[in-house]
């Protein structure tokens, strides 16, 4: 009832390729693009903003990056948190150094600085692969933390090794800085990850990931259709890491403001962006944004009921929280390993045929 | 929108109790900082607890507690902040110097006051800059004063030539007094190396064999968590003598040095308050919020010194509660108020004496020009035998000379990067 493809008819290949070939998923992405960008912000509090839009949104962001490389080209990653600290640390030194620069320019240099470390750091996935290819990215995420850590030009030697984001305005707007209105900080996110999320699915579905696609399936086979190896890992690395830096930019000015990198950056941020790929689907563009949105919205769900509604203890509920998790790792990579964007694709199947199943 | 009708439900529930004086607890019991974060917020929260049931809040006016888990997470610590603030908060307390750097700027802007009892930033000290910040009664560069203090006394007044090796949590925590213990080093003569252990700190084999390659006069130590306990043990493997091994007041519990057994026998640490398992006001504790079953956790940590300590801000936060209702006349203050009442706060022989706990700190006054307090400090040791640490010396003066130009500097530094015009605050 739902979904009918009944005199839904495509007459070019436009419309036969579009990323919601169903008019139903079509209006819906409107309208949801609509709620969240006209009607949302009225709505949106300081708690909601700062609670879990912001975070939410920057996460997708992350999480689109890592699918990019793990997902679609089949690099496995554990450098995330590492290369999101790059790319907080390129917007404080771009934000201290060049004070007049706009945030929006900020954000994409930061991604652009973090998409060349990135491909630097990819550079060994030409030799080593799988579970090798992990400890290279894992020693890149201790690499950069200590870096960050322990060169005071990073940190323009502040004595406690923290960067604090200053004050920064767009259209004379606060965007970052302890006055910004929620909404502004939500609609700087939400602007950064509709392009970015653009850009992803239109990347992916084209030769670049196509490219990709095939290293993942398996790279021999490219390499002798004509897929060149080395262009297609460093473009992967590189663009994965744009899409982490921006999200580590994000995360720094927009929504902590002040950060200490091995706290904040540290290697559970790592597997935080690995497990929303894992629980979201690998190789899914909504994935990325299912498993961000489960994983932000699942403690402060739980500490909502658990706390304010039952009044549990915060420690329990907290413990409750790690326990859930790691059950719904185990859950999905067992029951459903393509995540929960596969549970939204059966459930579609389901409901094109529904209510007559025959 | 399920989870939009939770929250507004959640709201509603919280709504009828506006009238309360609501003091939010930030508090950790999960993760590797829990074994210090536990006591701390069971000592607060009891404290609260023990005046709502005895004397029915501050001024007639009850008091509400609201608990949020943090993790030690900046992350989480944002989260507690945004959903505590619209309660009408008065005062945060975060017991992290991660999440106080977070609140600042926030609490600035929001007009909270935020008390950083011996943690966060040390210039807050300077109320001109940083309005709604408070440290007092002691902060990290008056503790690695009131170290060096101690060892010149023990050396008779010259640490020339002497090594001092600091091993600290590397990060904005630990970094805090390596600037201080630098100047004071050139000041008096020592060497001093730096060590860091990376967070959380259970792997310290590398930093331990160093020290026992150096062999340092004196280890100062900075650290939380589970990495103090580490540090007591690898100090008790090179066999390192515990009496010149000195820890911060964050890294002096009992649960740091019992793992160790016997061989943390002697080890020294500082505390800036005293620690008396006899003072009356456990009595009282015991009485009123124990035996009642509102102890807050499992109750085991009763006069434990992490305890004390919590139970130390509690008082202090109580008394600036006191203070603002009196400057103000009103008993439902506001956290303007609150940040008169804390600005204006004096610590007396007989104002601890009437918390039942008679010299558990300094004797101290707060002012806009001093945030701080008076900066004092003691020096405790680890009695393994009877489980407790004694108190090895009197409160110990920092080094103002060396420490006020230090504050100066850094809070000048963070008023030029926050664009901030020096002044003190104009009472509400």
């Amino acid at each position: 009832m739902l979904y009918r493809e009944a005199g839904d008819f495509k007459t070019s290949y436009g419309e036969d390729n579009q990323t919601f070939p169903i008019r139903f998923d079509r209006r819906a992405y409107w309208v949801l693009l609509v709620v969240a960008a006209v009607v949302l912000p009225f709505l949106v509090t300081d708690y909601w903003a700062n609670a879990f839009l912001v975070p939410f949104l920057i996460y997708a962001i992350a999480a689109l990056g890592l699918n990019i490389l793990t997902g679609y080209c089949g690099q496995v990653s554990l450098g995330t948190g590492g290369f999101m600290a790059v790319g907080a640390y390129s917007s404080y030194k771009l934000m201290t150094a060049f004070a007049w620069m706009d945030m929006v320019t900020v954000t994409i240099l930061s991604g652009v600085i973090t998409a060349i470390v990135g491909a630097a750091f990819g550079l060994p996935s030409l030799r080593i692969k799988g579970f090798y290819l992990a400890v290279a990215t894992l020693a890149a995420q201790f690499f950069l933390v200590w870096l960050f850590n322990r060169v005071g030009w990073f940190y323009n030697y502040s004595a406690s090794g923290q960067i604090n984001a200053p004050e920064r305005t767009l259209f004379g707007l606060e965007i970052t800085g302890p006055n910004t209105e929620a909404w502004a900080q939500y609609l700087f996110c939400l602007f950064f990850v509709v392009i970015l999320a653009w850009v992803a699915r239109n990347l992916t579905r084209g030769t670049v990931g196509r490219q990709w696609m095939a290293i993942r399936d398996m790279d021999i086979a490219a390499e002798i259709i004509g897929v060149n190896p080395l262009r297609a890992k460093l473009t992967a690395f590189a663009v994965s890491s744009f899409f982490v830096g921006v999200s580590g930019s994000l995360f720094f000015t927009v929504y902590l403001g002040a950060v200490e990198v091995g706290e904040a950056f540290g290697i559970q941020k790592s597997f935080l962006v690995l497990f929303m790929v894992i629980i979201g689907g690998l190789g899914s563009i909504f994935g990325s944004f299912a498993g961000a949105a489960f994983l932000v919205l699942l403690p402060v769900v739980l500490k909502i009921v658990g706390v304010d509604l039952l009044g549990w203890p915060t420690d329990i509920v907290a413990h409750l929280n790690l326990v859930v998790v790691g059950g719904l790792i185990v859950f999905f990579l067992v029951v459903e390993p393509h995540g929960l964007a596969q549970l939204w694709r059966l459930t579609k199947e389901k409901l094109r045929l529904w209510p007559f199943p025959h | 929108m399920k989870l939009g009708t939770l929250t507004v439900a959640a709201i509603m529930a919280a709504a009828p109790a506006m009238a309360d004086l609501v003091i939010p607890d930030l508090s950790y019991r999960t993760g590797p900082y829990a074994a210090g974060g536990i006591p701390f917020s069971d000592g607060y929260q009891d404290y609260f607890t023990l005046l709502n049931e005895r004397d029915g809040g501050i001024g007639g006016e009850p008091i509400r507690l609201i608990e949020c888990e943090t993790g030690y997470n900046t992350e989480k610590g944002v989260e507690c902040y945004e959903a505590t603030k619209g309660e009408g908060s008065l005062v945060y307390q975060p017991l992290s110097t991660g999440i106080t750097y977070q609140l600042i700027p926030k609490a600035e802007a929001d007009g909270i006051p935020l008390h950083t009892l011996g943690y966060g930033r040390t210039s807050a000290v300077n109320g001109a800059v940083f309005n709604n910040v408070f440290n007092y009664p002691a902060n990290y560069w008056d503790a690695a004063s009131v170290a060096v203090n101690y060892l010149l006394e023990q050396n008779d007044g010259s640490l020339d030539g002497k090594k001092i090796a600091l091993v600290y949590h590397n990060s904005a925590y630990g970094k805090e007094p390596i600037r201080t213990l630098q100047v004071l080093g050139e000041k008096h003569g020592f060497e001093l190396t730096e060590i860091a252990v990376d967070h959380p700190g259970q792997e310290q084999k590398s930093q331990w064999l160093q020290i026992r390659r150096d062999r340092p006069d004196y280890v100062i130590m900075w650290g939380w968590g589970v990495m103090n306990q580490v540090a007591v043990q690898e100090a008790a493997n090179i066999r390192y003598p515990m009496d010149q091994f000195i820890g911060n007041w964050w890294a002096g519990a009992e649960h740091d040095v019992i793992p160790a057994g016997a061989a943390a026998d002697g080890y020294l640490s500082l505390n800036m308050n005293t620690i008396n398992p006899d003072y009356p006001i456990f009595g009282e504790i015991r009485e009123h919020v124990v035996d009642a079953g509102l102890a807050a956790g499992d109750g085991s940590n009763l006069g434990s010194v992490l305890y004390h300590r919590g139970m130390y801000a509690a008082m202090l936060t109580a008394e600036a509660i006191r203070k603002a209702q009196e400057i103000h006349g009103v008993t439902d203050i506001t956290p303007a108020m609150m940040r008169d009442g804390m600005e204006a706060l004096e610590v007396t022989e007989a104002t601890m004496e009437s918390w039942g706990a008679p010299q558990i700190g300094p004797v101290f006054s707060v002012s806009c020009e001093n945030h701080g307090g008076s900066g004092e400090g003691i020096v405790q040791r680890w009695n393994a035998s009877e489980q407790r640490f004694e108190p090895l010396t009197g409160f110990i003066s920092p080094d103002a000379e060396v420490i006020a130009p230090l504050v100066e500097e850094d809070s000048m530094a963070y008023a030029a990067e926050a664009g901030i015009t020096p002044g003190c605050a104009e009472p509400s």
